[in-house]
């Protein structure tokens, strides 16, 4: 099997967010870029995949030259090779082209996605993605089996959770549950060491342009202080969330 | 033309977000000039979206439409946005919305934004505003091509009723084979949804253990509210997987969010940040959840929150 995992590369967590240039871009000004909490997931799964069915895994992101670190990192964690498409990613639709082109020139088999990155959260690129390659999708997967090219996955959905057949090549929206967390791979001295003389390559992009834009950006209005209750006075709380917050 | 709007239903049942993005369409369609025609599936009470400002209702009828199917449902929906000439779809930000939305916009060849928060500013650019770094900012997006898809947030336009009253025609698209066929669903059938619900009471590692939970779940009841945790809550197993709220968990966009026993971590806050009043109630003055909430007891959970119990107990009777 040849698994492509795809991986955006996002601010930290923990990241300030900030605007420049009259709030039109993100300020990667003191920010640390990770592998998408959503994409680790996938990456940790598709390993397992590696060591126990003998699959292959490259992985892929679309992105400018300052995305290879977060590359090396998915290389150190025991992916195969990477590709990086040489653009920026723009739009969810743009960047589900590019990803279209490089697994229909790659054959690959299963492709991981997260089911969305922490950055834009439109939980866009995989659904596209299968829809241009026509590939089968299942979105906020928790669980993935494959056996042979049929594949059982279950996945979560408001108030509970779906159990659903299908069958390669696939693309799934993955999230937390398609490996425990204790189970997420950190990359080792010797993975780090291996990875540097593991096969990163830069492919140009296809014709693909945007069919969105983000004009600008602005952060939610300064918020007032927490208005404080009485622990022995709940009784205010009650009558401050009917006739003040109206929200009971 | 006309602004397209999918309408979700469960058991026949229409969804509250079903009345929402009904109303907020309706606000577009008063923007463009035209109007609203909705798609439903297996809803009995098809015709109440009148009232919302849906002038039209495309009723698709059929059993094995019963489990939700992402491809099938995309392909209703592009049949019905072909036939209507449909301009603008709008759908919710539901998990199944969320999972069929990215297919339609490939089969439309449509932009797509989703999280979107308030009316367009703009219908001439057509500009929207959505929530973008996990809550922390917001982003204003032009949607460039000839079809636009917009994902609306829960609870975030609210309900419009307009009085007025619907056609409800059937429609039978051909609907293509799905690759993805559902097994089983697993899904407590008498608990409202955190996606759903208007009112989330969640609790964090302050409860001590599972064995505690039984005033979350009553607190809950009484506010008729969806039960959620924070991480390591669902870690440590102490509560179901899907009760995780935050950035790697669920998203929480309701109208009041209760937090118990939880510091306000940023990957917390990130996803509950969208709830419109929040409330804190936590031993530790210094909790970060202090900065994000609107109201704030300092105190024991232990004891807050089984007076609470008893207070809105008592508020509810004087105001059946
Ligand atoms: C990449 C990443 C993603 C993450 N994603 C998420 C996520 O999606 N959701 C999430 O929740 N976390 C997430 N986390 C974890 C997050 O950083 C915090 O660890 C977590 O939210 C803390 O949970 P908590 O507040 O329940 O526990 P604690 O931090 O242990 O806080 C418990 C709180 O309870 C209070 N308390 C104790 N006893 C009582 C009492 N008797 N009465 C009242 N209060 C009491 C304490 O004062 C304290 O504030 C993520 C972390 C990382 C690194």
């Amino acid at each position: 099997m040849k698994i492509l995992v795809c991986i955006s590369h996002v601010p930290d967590t923990t990241s300030k967010i900030n605007f420049t240039d009259g709030d039109t871009k993100f300020d990667t000004n003191g920010v640390q870029f990770v592998i998408n909490p959503n994409d680790e997931f996938g990456l940790t799964r598709a390993m397992w995949f590696k060591e126990k069915q003998g699959a292959s895994v490259d992985v892929v992101n679309v992105g400018g030259a300052e995305t290879e670190p977060t590359l090396r990192k998915a290389l150190a964690i025991g992916a195969d090779s990477a590709i990086r498409v040489n653009t920026p990613a723009t739009d969810g639709y743009a960047v589900a082209k590019q990803l279209a082109k490089v697994v229909n020139d790659g054959g690959y088999d299963l492709v991981i996605a997260g089911r969305e990155s922490i950055d834009y959260n439109g939980a866009m690129v995989p659904g596209m993605l299968a829809g241009m390659i026509g590939a089968n999708f299942v979105a906020n997967c928790i669980s993935l089996e494959v056996d042979g090219t049929n594949a059982k996955a279950v996945r979560e959905i408001d108030g509970g959770k779906e159990t659903v057949s299908t069958s390669l090549p696939l693309v799934i929206g993955g999230q937390k549950g398609l490996v425990e967390e204790s189970d997420l791979r950190i990359p080792n001295m010797r993975g780090i060491m291996m990875a540097r003389k593991k096969p990163l390559t830069v492919v140009e992009p296809t014709d693909a342009s945007a069919e969105t834009n983000a004009v600008s950006f602005e952060k939610p209005a300064p918020k007032g202080a927490v208005k404080l209750v009485d622990a022995d006075n709940i009784d205010e709380l009650v009558t401050l969330l009917h006739n003040e917050a109206k929200v009971i | 033309m006309s602004i397209l709007v999918y309408t979700e239903s469960e058991n026949g049942k229409l969804k509250k977000a079903a009345l929402e993005v009904v109303s907020y369409a309706k606000a577009v369609a008063d923007q463009m000039g035209t109007s609203v025609t909705a798609v439903a599936v297996n809803a009995d009470n098809a015709e109440t979206l009148g009232n919302y400002g849906a002038s039209k209702v495309l009723l698709v009828k059929d059993d094995s439409l019963k489990a939700f199917n992402a491809k099938k449902y995309a392909a209703i929906i592009e049949n019905a946005a072909k036939n209507e000439a449909a301009k603008v779809v709008v759908v919710s930000s539901s998990a199944n919305s969320k999972y069929l939305a990215p297919l339609l916009a490939v089969g439309l060849d449509a932009g797509y934004v989703a999280n979107v928060v308030e009316a367009p500013s703009n219908v001439s650019p057509f500009t929207v505003k959505h929530s973008a770094f996990t809550n922390k900012a917001f982003a204003n997006t032009e949607i460039t091509t000839d079809v636009k898809i917009v994902g609306l947030s829960n609870n975030s336009f609210g309900l419009v009723e307009s009085g007025g009253s619907a056609a409800v025609e059937d429609f039978s698209p051909s609907i293509p084979d799905s690759g993805v066929t559902v097994e089983s669903v697993d899904k407590a059938t008498d608990k409202v949804s955190i996606a759903d619900a208007e009112i989330v009471v969640s609790g964090g590692r302050g409860l001590k253990g599972p064995e505690n939970w039984g005033m979350i779940e009553e607190l809950a009841e009484v506010l008729g509210a969806a039960t959620a945790c924070s991480k390591p809550v669902s870690d440590l197993g102490w509560r179901p997987h899907g009760e995780h709220v935050g950035q790697t968990g669920k998203p929480v966009a309701s109208n009041l969010y209760i937090a118990i026993g939880i510091s306000g971590a940023i990957q917390h806050l990130a996803g509950i940040n969208a709830s419109k009043v929040k409330v804190v109630i936590n031993t530790d003055t210094e909790a970060p959840f202090f900065k994000a909430a609107d109201y704030g007891v300092v105190g024991d959970a232990f004891e807050v929150v089984p007076k609470l119990i008893e207070k809105l107990k008592a508020f509810k009777a004087a105001n059946a």
